[in-house]
Parts: C-alpha cells; structure tokens; sequence
C-alpha cells in the first residue's frame, strides 16, 4: 500500500530554492568584482597550471569591465544571502531538525563507505535516516562555508569598521582568498549535488519540492486497528 | 460512527492525496520560480539613473539599495574605529600610480603659486599656502591604502590631519555640515565625503609620501588621504575644499560607484 512519508519541510525547501537563485546572482557578481583585480593562480612548485580566469572564460560570460555593476548587485543581494542562511540556521535549530543533518560521530568514518558505494566499489551503503553519513557532512559544509562567506566577506567590505572580522579571518589579502576558494567551493559543491540528484532519480527530487516521498509499505491488517481503538 | 455520518465528503484516498499535494507544491513552485524570473527581469532590465545627477551610471533600484546600505553600515562607523597601521620598513618605495584623472590640465600646473582654497560662508574663500600647512603639527601614517578595485598597498604619508587644519583655522562651524566637497584645480576630478569620514582622526591632508616631499603624479602639493575610504576618494592636488549639507558631486559616483565607498 502506498503511504505518504514526510521528508522535507517547507522551511527547508523555501531556504534551499530561495538560496540557489541568490548564490548564483552572488557568484556571478563576484566575478566581476574579482576581474577588477584578477590576481589569483593555482601554482605548484613554481608552474602555473591555471589562472584565474582565462581570457576565454571571461569573454563568454561577459565579465570584463562591470566592476561597478558587480558591486552595486553584489551589495543588494548579500542581504537577502545573509537573512535566508539565519532563518535556516535559526529554523534548523528550533525545530530540532538539526539532529537529521549534523555529522555524528561515526560519520566521518561512514561517510567513506557511502563514497565507496556510490562509486560502486563497496555494494552495501550503511543505514541511514533521513541523510547519509556523506550527506551529513556534505549540507553541514556548506552552512559552514556559507557563514564563512558572510563573515570573510564583511572582512573585505569593510576592513576598518570591523577590524577584528578582518584579523579573525587573518588579514585583509587572506580573508579575500578564502571569499574566493568558498566560492570555487560552491561550485564544486553544486557540480557533484547535481550529479548525485539525477543519480538519485525523480522521486527524490520532487520531494525537495513537495516535502514527501511516496512509499509501498505492507498493509497492515486492519483489525489490528479496530482493536487498538477498543483497548484504549 | 455519528462522526462519520456528518462529514458529507468522503475521506480522499491515498492517490487522491498524493496527487493533491503535488499539485499544490508543483503549482506554487511554478508561479514562485516564475515571480523570481520577473523580478529578475524587471531589476536588471531597470532603467538608469538619469544623467546630470549627483550619481548616476547604474540602475535605479541598485543606487537606492546602495543608499540605504549606507545608511545601515554608517551606524556602525566610529572614530574609535581606526585603519591598522604598520612599520615604516614594510611601507612600499613608490606607490602605485592608477590614475590621473585632474592632474592632466591643459595649461602647466604650477606647485609654487598654488593655494589651497577653501570656500566660506557667503562666497568668502580663505586662502592657504602650503607653507602655512607646513607650519602645522606634521601627522604619518603608514597604512594599507585599498583600491576599490581589488589591489592594495601598504604606503607611507605625511601631513596634517584635516581635524588639525579645521581647528587651525577656526572652521569648526563648518564641519557641523553634512558633507564635504573637494576638487582638482582643473574641476577635473572632486569628491564628496561624509563629514564623520573626513573628520576621522587619520584622515590627512598630505604633502609628504615615503618620507619625500610629494611627487605631482602623486597629487603635489597637497592631496588627501583618507584610510576610511577607498582610493577612489583619496583626491589628489587639491584646488578646492566646500562645505554643505547636500551631497557634493562626485566623480565616481556619478559612474555607478558607491557614493560612500566606505571601508
């Protein structure tokens, strides 16, 4: 018998599609603030192997010389950022949800056989409640990275006014590469969610927009019902 | 069994709530995801400000979101709040020329004849030779001076404060004003500041760099240093300073930059 089986909830849900929109809007902002000064390299042992970005990258999405537009959107829609990652934090707390999403302390150690599954080099995945070990880890990040961004970002922004964001993040040329990796983080992030949500299939999907799962459970004998009624 | 006999409607089935469900949560996502693509459109296909502005060069609804941003993060400003100052030795020799936007006047700009003008109440205009400045209390700074558009230096100057300079010259009455008003000779090049900004105990106006008198690509003989600001607002060679309570133009503001460009 099909039964329905309550997932997500429709804070969780508003959060997450509110959130990809905004990140978007924000990552590409961003770029065109980065353009202005577009120091940043991955070297190793003194060789360059990338730069970014490419002069290919920048043209095809048009970023050069916006630095002036980039901040004027990347200064609205940081607020909007900010206030949707505290009502989730807030939410999440509140509502005790949080226990679902935290890594516990095996984890980590699980999460490795969730990977070894999912590369389908182990057959059995670990149980699971609602999230996987790797899961667990993986939504617990990018909270994580996502008050990083705020925090470094603010360091960035205005470095006198909160001096000690500024020295917290270690200087104002560190807070700035660490603005800059977490956002290459989300990207990387969204890379692999994407793969593991088509992997994962419709029914999985639809319910980060309903809040349900359609399940076959065993029907159970009715009587048995009837009878629980009469003894209480 | 009496409870039942009342409800009129059948009770749905699974399927039938299955389906319902769906149908709202898909129907809602639809017109949300929709409403969000429009406001998108309607933001980014908004029109700009309209030129000959105190800003200008981006769209409406950005100036307007950048003007109440000010508002927020201007609470949060304090004179208490000052820029991290380094040793002299990590200083750089020659700071990084970005601009020449009002040193470039057509006919030759002369540093021995210059005064620095500061306009009064009723037109009246005190005049000020760089000697004057000279003879007042010297101030240095070494910084971290940060470009707006991403770059920074940690650079060494000298002058007066400009809190020093406004005492100095009895002009208390007119940092009550709102804002502050500073252009090139050539009114190539100006700014405007909030008065707390320019006011804050670093700001200098310099006419020393790196330990040596002041270099014209530099802004000799008089440019402002202001460390609250990006450089954008660090004007050089100074030709006039104003007072009012109305935002005075400025240069980058009126190209869809910030017009606090605070830090």
């Amino acid at each position: 018998m099909k039964t329905i089986k309550e997932k997500h909830s429709l804070a969780m849900r508003w959060c997450h599609w509110v959130n990809f929109p905004i990140l978007t809007i924000m990552i590409w902002s961003g770029m065109l603030i980065y353009w202005g000064n577009d120091t940043y390299t991955f070297s190793l042992f003194g060789h360059t192997f990338f730069r970014f970005f490419p002069d290919w990258f920048y043209s095809a999405l048009k970023i050069p010389a916006h630095l002036a537009e980039g901040m004027a959107f990347h200064f609205l829609f940081m607020w909007f950022f900010t206030l949707n990652g505290v009502l989730y934090v807030l939410y999440t707390i509140i509502s005790g949800e949080w226990r679902e999403l935290v890594p516990k302390r095996n984890s980590f150690k699980e999460a490795w056989l969730v990977l070894l599954h999912d590369l389908h080099i182990r057959k059995m995945a670990p149980p699971q409640k609602k999230y996987n070990a790797a899961q667990r880890i993986a939504y617990t990040a990018i909270i994580i990275m996502g008050i990083g961004s705020v925090v470094t970002g603010l360091a960035i922004y205005k470095p006198v006014q909160f001096y000690y964001l500024t020295w917290l993040c270690g200087g104002y040329h560190f807070a700035r590469i660490i603005h800059f990796i977490l956002t290459l983080g989300y990207v990387f992030f969204f890379v692999i969610h994407i793969v593991q949500v088509i992997l994962a299939g419709w029914k999985n999907f639809s319910s980060v927009i309903s809040g349900f799962e359609v399940v076959n459970e065993p029907a159970k004998p009715a009587i048995q019902h009837t009878n629980d009624e009469q003894a209480s | 069994m009496s409870k039942q006999a009342k409800k009129p409607k059948k009770e749905l089935t699974i399927e039938q709530k299955i389906n319902r469900r769906n149908f709202i949560s898909f129907a809602s996502f639809t017109v949300l995801a929709g409403g969000a693509y429009g406001g998108w459109r309607w933001l980014y296909k908004s029109p700009e400000e309209v030129a000959g502005g105190i800003t200008g060069g981006t769209r409406k609804p950005l100036r307007k979101a950048l003007n109440k941003t000010e508002l927020f993060f201007r609470r949060v400003f304090s004179d208490n709040h000052l820029v991290k100052t380094y040793p002299k030795e990590l200083a750089v020799k020659g700071a990084r020329v970005n601009s020449d936007i009002g040193l470039e006047a057509k006919k030759k700009f002369d540093p021995a004849t210059w005064k620095l003008q500061v306009v009064k109440k009723g037109g009246e205009v005190l005049q000020v030779s760089l000697q004057e400045i000279m003879a007042l209390p010297k101030t240095e700074i070494v910084y971290d001076f940060k470009c707006v558009e991403g770059w920074d230096e940690i650079q060494h100057w000298a002058g007066v404060k400009f809190i020093d300079f406004i005492k100095h010259f009895k002009l208390d009455e007119y940092i009550k004003m709102e804002y502050l008003g500073m252009e090139t000779p050539d009114k190539a090049y100006y700014v405007g500041l909030d008065m707390p900004s320019a006011i804050h105990p670093q700001t200098l106006l310099a006419y020393e760099m790196s330990g040596k008198p002041l270099q014209l690509q530099h802004g000799a003989p008089l440019r402002l240093i202001i460390p609250v600001k990006y450089g954008i607002k660090n004007l050089k060679r100074i030709g006039t300073i104003t007072f009012s309570n109305t935002r005075p133009r400025d240069y980058w503001a009126e190209e869809g930059y910030d017009y606090y460009s605070g830090l």
